[in-house]
């Protein structure tokens, strides 16, 4: 078989933008915290100095003074981390601000410990055109929190016909394609957006569903649907389509980033895709890692989401994929509602969980401390999910902007029904007691979060 | 029992307490003066978001005959054709302080949902595909009354149960009164994974002799506009029940409104074996009985709505 030329890996024509508004660059001292960063493998009780929002001084448990104007952190019994990344996400904005905006969405993702996100276009308008991206970067420089990137549509219209100006797009600082909350159904649109990645480079981010097979159903197709007598959407529904994706990004030599695997199958092709040298990376969210269709027993409509959640089996598959590598990164798919767009019946209700405030303490309670995962791992997968991106990857070392999250592994915390940053409170996880908590985060050099209760002194 | 949401909610010993009390009220039925006290005083709230005739009447008399005032609300020609959200009319009705509210929706876990808004004693008559709980009742107490006892009996479900509320809470009833149930119909309309519920999965009339009940369910004209079996006449050659098919000594049951000619053949319907008119007249009586239930039946005190347990991930 011949394949196109690709383009040259590493090699892109225009580079995608994070933006987010002006903020002062910290000068802080995290003293004696358990630092854990997968990537420079550091393992081990340190201090870490910050300085005009840089990594400045790497050194000894309790050894490094605090110079003038720096705050003091007391990190005794904490760990560090970088901070992470989720390249999916929904801040709602344009049209649907009720739900989420740029400045609420942002507050939530700095109160994770993250500092970058990338937005999706399935807003009202959707990001089609490069106007509405342009207001899009304005609007972040002025209102976000954190970093923020966007993804405009691969179609137009969000229709699955003709491919959006890509090339525009992409000159504007796109950090990808992605028709999120739909796929592109039609074979040949997919083979040409493809075909066209080769001119304007980004990653396309697919999400993957026939909706022919999903037809009307609001849960996964299994017993418990069939209890509750809902309209399932079975898991090929998923795999299917992430097979054909495989396929023809392997015939152009493309490259594509598989949105929030929910089915063993799909695993399982993207395994085999991989081991065939197609260019995929793939991504599963905290929710799905965690949670089964028999969480969705109570027809809590705050545990519909779209993938649904899925049988036991599927979840330890996707365990097991972050576990081989096969699964690239975690990302929460973080999907806001209003407060009354979610109390109706289950099969009525909007589809989505909120995930950016309580990620990383549902990721540690449920993999980490029971042993299934290794922290580094969880941190390692939180914090890799704009590599595919060809974005950020927070590390720390010294000369690195300061991208940093300082957390409690001991406290608990109970999900509440309200009191989030988020202007929406449909958290999926809402009455879950929790063990770890984020007090401070870092991003982009600045003190974007602080926990009430963290202990700073000036020196 | 403060609600009755699912027939999930009541062991056998919970169901076999309310038909005790249904066949105590089924004399009142006969009286000419068909009327206790037992609920003076109450407001009983009918409040219907799909059409039903039989369920809503048979519950209606049933408050009646009980001296319940009786309102009924149906969602056409109401606030919610302006838009209202379930919540909101909830919480409007439940400003007139009703003791019950009787709801039936298109939606699964609606009756759930609203059992957290309201202080009033809540009971599904219908929540979409998911349940249909009286209905179960009033064919468990038919049953008692034809057959004596479930225990061991053998009933088979026949149709389309993907799109059943009542095949759903009959698997579950019969079931815990001991029956053995077999599910039979087109595998497009059977749901994958049904058979966790403990019920045995046919798709063939074959072996039908075998069945001590024959539960007939209605077949929906839309399912064949969705194009779930290849016409209605194929349909009817597969699993009509007919005077072929039915044996003298089987039970033939319909939940009812009887579709002649397409679940069953008219023969059928008016044959020794058909106990439809049993099953509807049932409804009054069980369906009084869980009102009282309750209503009047043994509660100490009301708990606070929804208490949830934090429970670790």
């Amino acid at each position: 078989m011949t394949s196109p030329a690709p383009t040259p890996a590493g090699v892109e024509r225009w580079q995608a933008r994070l933006v987010s508004s002006p903020a002062r660059p910290a000068a802080l001292l995290v003293h004696g915290a358990h630092v854990l960063d997968p990537r420079t493998g550091l393992d081990g009780i340190h201090d870490v100095l910050v300085r005009d929002g840089e990594i400045a001084e790497i050194g000894a448990a309790n050894t490094l003074p605090a110079p003038p104007g720096v705050e003091l952190v007391d990190g005794a019994g904490r760990h560090l981390f970088p901070a992470f990344v989720d390249p999916h996400v929904h801040l709602r904005t344009p049209g649907q601000e009720h739900k989420e905006d740029l400045e609420t969405g942002t507050r939530a993702a700095a109160a994770g410990g993250y500092c970058a996100l990338i937005a999706m276009p399935n807003t009202v308008p959707v990001v089609d055109s490069a106007p509405v991206l342009r207001a899009l970067f304005d609007a972040a420089a002025r209102d976000a929190r954190v970093p923020v990137g966007f993804m405009p549509c691969i179609t137009r219209g969000q229709a699955g016909r003709e491919l959006t100006e890509m090339a525009e797009l992409r000159a504007l600082g796109a950090a990808g394609f992605t028709d999120d909350g739909r796929a592109v159904v039609d074979a040949g649109v997919m083979r040409r957006a493809l075909q066209y990645q080769r001119l304007c480079g980004g990653v396309l981010a697919l999400h993957e569903e026939d909706p022919s097979l999903s037809g009307a159903g609001a849960m996964h197709e299994g017993a418990v649907s069939a209890l509750l007598g809902v309209a399932g959407i079975p898991s090929v529904s998923e795999s299917t389509i992430v097979a054909r994706d495989c396929a023809l990004a392997g015939y152009e030599a493309g490259r594509i980033h598989l949105q929030h695997l929910s089915a063993r199958e799909s695993v399982a092709a993207v395994a085999a895709a991989k081991a065939r040298g197609v260019q995929v990376t793939c991504e599963a969210s905290p929710h799905h890692l965690t949670m089964t269709d028999e969480d969705v027993r109570s027809l809590d409509p705050r545990r519909k989401m779209n993938p649904p959640l899925r049988s036991g089996a599927d979840r330890e598959a996707l365990v097991e994929g972050l576990r081989s590598g096969v699964i690239d990164c975690i990302a929460t798919d973080h999907a806001p509602h209003a407060r009354d767009e979610k109390e109706v019946p289950f099969e009525q209700a909007p589809m989505g969980t909120t995930g950016l405030e309580s990620a990383f303490a549902v990721l540690h309670t449920a993999l980490v401390v029971p042993g299934t995962l290794k922290l580094a791992l969880v941190i390692e997968k939180l914090t890799s999910g704009l590599g595919p991106l060809g974005l950020l990857v927070p590390q720390i070392a010294v000369g690195e902007r300061a991208n940093l999250v300082l957390a409690d592994l001991d406290a608990e915390w109970v999900v509440g029904d309200s009191g989030y940053e988020s202007r929406s409170e449909n958290c999926a996880f809402a009455g879950r007691r929790l063990q770890g908590k984020v007090l401070l985060t870092v991003a982009a050099g600045a003190v974007v979060f602080r926990e009430r209760t963290i202990m700073l002194s000036a020196a | 029992m403060r609600h009755l949401l699912s027939i999930e909610d009541l062991d056998r010993a919970g169901i076999e307490r309310i038909l005790d009390r249904a066949a105590a009220f089924a004399e009142v039925s006969d009286r000419d003066i068909k009327k206790v006290p037992a609920l003076r005083g109450r407001t009983v709230l009918n409040l219907f978001y799909e059409a039903s005739t039989r369920t809503r009447s048979s519950f209606e008399l049933a408050a009646k005959r009980l001296s319940a005032d009786v309102v009924n609300f149906a969602a056409s020609g109401s606030s919610v054709e302006k838009g209202e959200s379930l919540k909101d009319t909830v919480l409007t009705l439940t400003a007139h302080s009703p003791d019950a509210i009787v709801i039936r929706t298109p939606y699964a876990g609606a009756a759930g949902l609203v059992a957290g808004w309201t202080t009033a004693s809540i009971i599904n008559a219908g929540d979409g595909k998911h349940e249909h709980p009286t209905q179960a009742l009033l064919d468990v107490y038919t049953l008692r009354q034809k057959l004596g006892s479930l225990e061991g009996r053998c009933i088979w479900i026949v149709g389309d149960v993907a799109h059943s509320r009542v095949a759903r809470s009959n698997i579950l009833a019969f079931q815990t009164m001991g029956a053995d149930v077999t599910v039979c119909g087109p595998p497009t309309l059977m749901p994958r994974g049904i058979e966790a519920l403990g019920c045995s999965v046919r798709y063939d009339l074959d072996d039908l002799r075998e069945a001590d009940v024959v539960y007939a369910l209605r077949m929906q004209h839309e399912r064949m506009d969705q194009a779930f079996v290849p016409s209605q006449r194929e349909y009817a050659a597969q699993y009509q029940i007919n005077g072929r098919r039915l044996g003298p000594r089987q039970v033939l049951m319909h939940p009812g409104p009887v579709n002649r000619g397409v679940e069953l053949s008219g023969e059928v319907v008016d044959s020794p074996q058909a106990v439809i008119t049993m099953q509807v007249k049932a409804g009054v009586v069980v369906r009084m009985a869980v009102l009282y239930e309750v209503l009047a039946g043994a509660r100490d005190g009301r708990p606070a709505p929804r208490p949830a347990e934090p429970q670790l991930a």
